[in-house]
């Protein structure tokens, strides 16, 4: 059994309700952050954990807190993305549900680090349940004098309060978020100035992602020296791994960093193998948005170095021959499965998605998802894969946030390692007409036919 | 603090953007700019047309920048070094840029009233070495009435939200906005609220496509039949400067004065655009000189104040012109040869 940090208390019955989780040792690191430590303290011992943004960029928590403006004077808020809609993720949904008074403790630690006296959560609309789930919660804790005024007679004040979205996905991107928390469009800033400088109504603003800020407590209680023992090298503590797909055991485990992708993947303890035992096709490591890999870069790298749960594991290699640990949405799929119907509907979703506000990702990804419906309806041309190619070009990079490059990732990544199955959507419409075709005719049987 | 672009160096202000240092260089390092608005607060990084590759981010941190940088929004720093117009890297960017903005564009130029003055004609004729590649339906959104003054063709929007931006910052009330994500936005007057302000037809002059036109004007004229005159009144509202779009005798057309990056000089009131479309109510300067290329000048040679001209359509239409009349008459065609031939 790996170390649990984040869900060793999550089967304790009725851990949902206060009373239980303050029996359980709950809101010990409150206590200890509000009487024991002081603001700076908290910030270097983060900082000393080495723990890593898990909203998707991996940026060190520790790090954005320092960058925080205290020198102006203005006020500061602590922002949780909550807003959880990459597909392939929902490990955040599972720690609210069932332990929401964990990450109202991490908040309140927060704010206190961050000298914030009103912070928000921001759920995405589609989670009401879970909604319903932290409103409760947070009165528990008003009642029982976590939040509102003078909180523990140290003259800390904070008022929290769960906000919900209304069912964008791009409202999870920090600055989005906050133009929508403000009441306005959910367009994404131009940055700079960052949040950090410049935030929820122009005051200074740190937006984490809920699984970060769930992990505060435990480095509070423990101290950011242990948590930095727990890992590898610069990944460091525990990670949520959201497994969907075709594997025996889908669901959300919490794992050590550094366990090896075979061990996760084939072990009885975590996903148990392929379902059914047939063969390993592609894998989505962190959610949609990152690289699917074929399977000769799935266990080990390009190197031939074990593949690791670690941030540096995955990305080595870089888009070429890695992807990236992202937000943990760990997506697996078996020869069954059709890569361009996959990446066709992934770039729906972008299409879908995308904010507008800038001409290549508006522009672009509609025109990625119009070409990809084509070839995975028998209707694509022999241009249509290099066009798609120069199109994700196009759009990576030259975008106001990084959903253009989500979107543009995913198609590069499909053309990169899948070419052939496009070449032969387009060459034998007819063939695929049968949406089983990948499973009556495998690729391997079917391959010759792609040399002219 | 000291920038250099494609090579010019020059003296900048602390909090001046690379495009604004572009444009005091000028020539080819001007980058295009479809969204900024340098009248307008927070108005740009939208279109991406503008892109610049930083090659030395500043003197204390001479990395150049990996992505290339929007030019409207990104500050100048001391020391900085930017390709503009020489690099074949940015040049392909904003080229695909123009692409992306027509893709979904309908391109009725023939039929659209910003035809000859529109922005987005100037950047795609900046990069006229492509063919469209894009084979499959456009996306396209029904028009609104959105008021007697300005018309709204949201086919023809390319979301710069100038005119978003324009209504918050210089009328009362913005009752405009857009509506829906990605491909699909547009821009909407909510539950059609008409948009009547006393400065919203500004947004006619800010819009660089024909999304936003000039109803009084509409299918008068093409802009380059007409001449135009600086012109200005006494006005209690605005400052009374602007362009008077004439046809013989008639004003078809009063806008504010744009520069030479095509932006309005000053804003000018609705009153003044729509209500006071006779030449006595104004003090006319003199013709309006539009940029060295614009097709606008064609029909604006006379220099002298306008004379009165006598239009005389209809008469010389039924008398037609001298020489089709001769042609037409065929008087000079031997009957005998046309015989011949049979
Ligand atoms: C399009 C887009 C969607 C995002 N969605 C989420 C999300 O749902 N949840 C989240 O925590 N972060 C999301 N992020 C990342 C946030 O912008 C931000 O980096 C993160 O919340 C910071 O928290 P962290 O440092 O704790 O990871 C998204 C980013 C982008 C560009
Ligand atoms: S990249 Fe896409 S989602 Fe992000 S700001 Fe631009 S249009 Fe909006
Ligand atoms: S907006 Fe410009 S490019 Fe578009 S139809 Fe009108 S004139 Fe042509
Ligand atoms: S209507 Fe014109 S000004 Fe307004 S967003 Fe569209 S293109 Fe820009
Ligand atoms: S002009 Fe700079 S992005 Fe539009």
């Amino acid at each position: 059994m790996g170390k649990k940090i984040l869900t060793e208390k999550i089967n304790i019955p009725g851990i949902r309700e206060y009373d239980v989780y303050r029996q359980n040792g709950g809101y010990k690191s409150v206590e200890k952050a509000l009487k024991e430590m002081t603001p700076e303290q908290l910030v270097e011992s983060v900082k000393a954990s080495g723990l890593r943004g898990r909203g998707g960029a991996g940026f060190p928590v520790g790090m954005k807190w320092s960058f925080i403006d205290k020198k102006s004077g203005k006020p500061r808020h602590l922002l949780v993305n909550a807003d959880e809609s990459e597909p392939g993720t929902f490990k955040d949904r599972y720690l609210m549900e069932f332990i929401p008074h964990l990450l109202i403790e991490g908040a309140i630690v927060s704010s206190f680090a961050l000298e914030a006296n009103l912070s928000y959560i921001y759920i995405r609309g589609e989670y009401m349940f879970v909604f319903k789930i932290l409103e409760k919660a947070i009165k528990e804790a008003y009642a029982n004098g976590w939040l509102g005024k003078n909180i523990l007679g140290t003259g800390y004040n904070l008022d929290l309060y769960v906000h919900c979205g209304a069912g964008a996905y791009i409202c999870g991107e920090e600055t989005a978020q906050i133009e929508s928390l403000e009441g306005k469009r959910g367009n994404p800033r131009i940055k700079p100035p960052f949040p950090a400088v410049s935030g929820l109504w122009n005051e200074p603003t740190v937006v984490n992602n809920v699984e970060s800020i769930a992990s505060i407590p435990w480095i509070t209680l423990n101290g950011g020296e242990e948590y930095a023992k727990i890992g590898i090298g610069r990944s460091t503590g525990t990670k949520l791994i959201s497994a969907s797909g075709h594997i025996k055991n889908p669901g959300v485990y919490e794992i050590e960093m550094g366990m090896t992708v075979d061990e996760f993947m084939n072990s009885d303890e975590y996903l148990g193998g392929m379902i059914d035992d047939r063969p390993l096709k592609a894998l989505i490591p962190g959610g949609s948005s990152v690289q699917i890999l074929p399977p000769q870069y799935i266990f080990k790298t390009a190197n031939g170095d074990d593949r690791l749960m670690s941030y540096e594991s995955w990305s080595d290699g870089g888009p070429v021959t890695g992807s990236s640990l992202g937000s943990g949405g760990f997506i697996v799929y078996n020869d069954t499965a059709c890569i361009v119907r996959n990446t066709w509907n992934l770039s729906r979703f972008y299409h879908h998605e995308s904010c507008g506000q800038c001409s290549p990702c508006r522009e672009g990804t509609g025109w990625m998802e119009k070409i990809l419906y084509r070839i995975e309806h028998g209707q694509g041309t022999e241009e249509d894969v290099d066009l798609l190619w120069d199109i994700q070009a196009n759009i990576e990079g030259n975008t106001i946030c990084p959903l253009g490059d989500a979107a543009a990732w995913p198609v590069a990544a499909a053309i990169r390692h899948f070419r052939e199955e496009f070449e032969y959507h387009i060459r034998f419409p007819e063939k695929i007409k049968n949406r089983n075709h990948f499973r009556e005719e495998p690729m391997e049987k079917v391959r010759q036919l792609l040399v002219k | 603090m000291k920038i250099t672009i494609d090579g010019h160096t020059i003296e900048v202000e602390p909090g001046t953007t690379i495009l604004q240092a572009a444009r005091m260089i000028g020539g080819a390092s001007v980058p295009p700019t479809m969204c900024y608005y340098s009248k307008l607060k927070d108005c740009g990084g939208k279109c991406r047309c503008c892109l610049v590759e930083v090659t030395k981010g500043s003197e204390r941190d001479p990395r150049p920048m990996p992505k290339l940088q929007p030019s409207c929004v990104t500050g100048a720093q001391d020391g900085m070094e930017v390709l503009s117009g020489n690099s074949q890297r940015v040049l392909d960017a904003r080229k695909a840029v123009t692409e992306f903005l027509l893709i979904n564009h309908p391109l009725d130029c023939p039929v659209c009233d910003q035809a000859g003055e529109c922005n987005l004609q100037d950047l795609a004729m900046t990069n006229k070495d492509f063919k469209s590649r894009f084979k499959e339906q456009k996306v396209t959104t029904p028009s609104e009435d959105i008021g007697p003054y300005i018309s709204l063709n949201k086919n023809r929007c390319i979301l710069c939200y100038r005119c978003v931006k324009l209504a918050e910052q210089l009328t009362p009330n913005r009752v405009h906005g857009v509506l829906y994500r990605g491909d699909h936005a547009e821009i909407s007057a909510y539950i059609h609220n008409a948009i009547d302000s006393d400065f919203s037809g500004n947004m006619i002059d800010v819009c660089p496509v024909g999304a936003l036109t000039d109803r009084t004007f509409r299918f008068q004229s093409r802009v380059w039949f007409t001449k135009k005159f600086n012109a200005h009144r006494d006005c209690p509202h605005c400052s009374g400067k602007v362009v008077l779009w004439t046809f013989g005798n008639d004003v078809l057309r009063v806008t504010a004065r744009k520069d030479e990056f095509s932006e309005v000089e000053e804003f000018i009131c609705n009153e003044c655009r729509f209500d006071h479309k006779k030449k006595e109510d104004w003090v006319v300067e003199g013709p309006h000189k539009f940029g060295k290329n614009s097709v606008l000048n064609i029909n604006n040679n006379a220099l002298a104040a306008p004379k009165e001209v006598e239009i005389q359509t209809e008469k010389l239409t039924l008398e037609g012109r001298d020489v089709d009349r001769k042609k037409i008459s065929m008087k000079d065609v031997p009957m005998a040869h046309l015989e011949e031939k049979k």
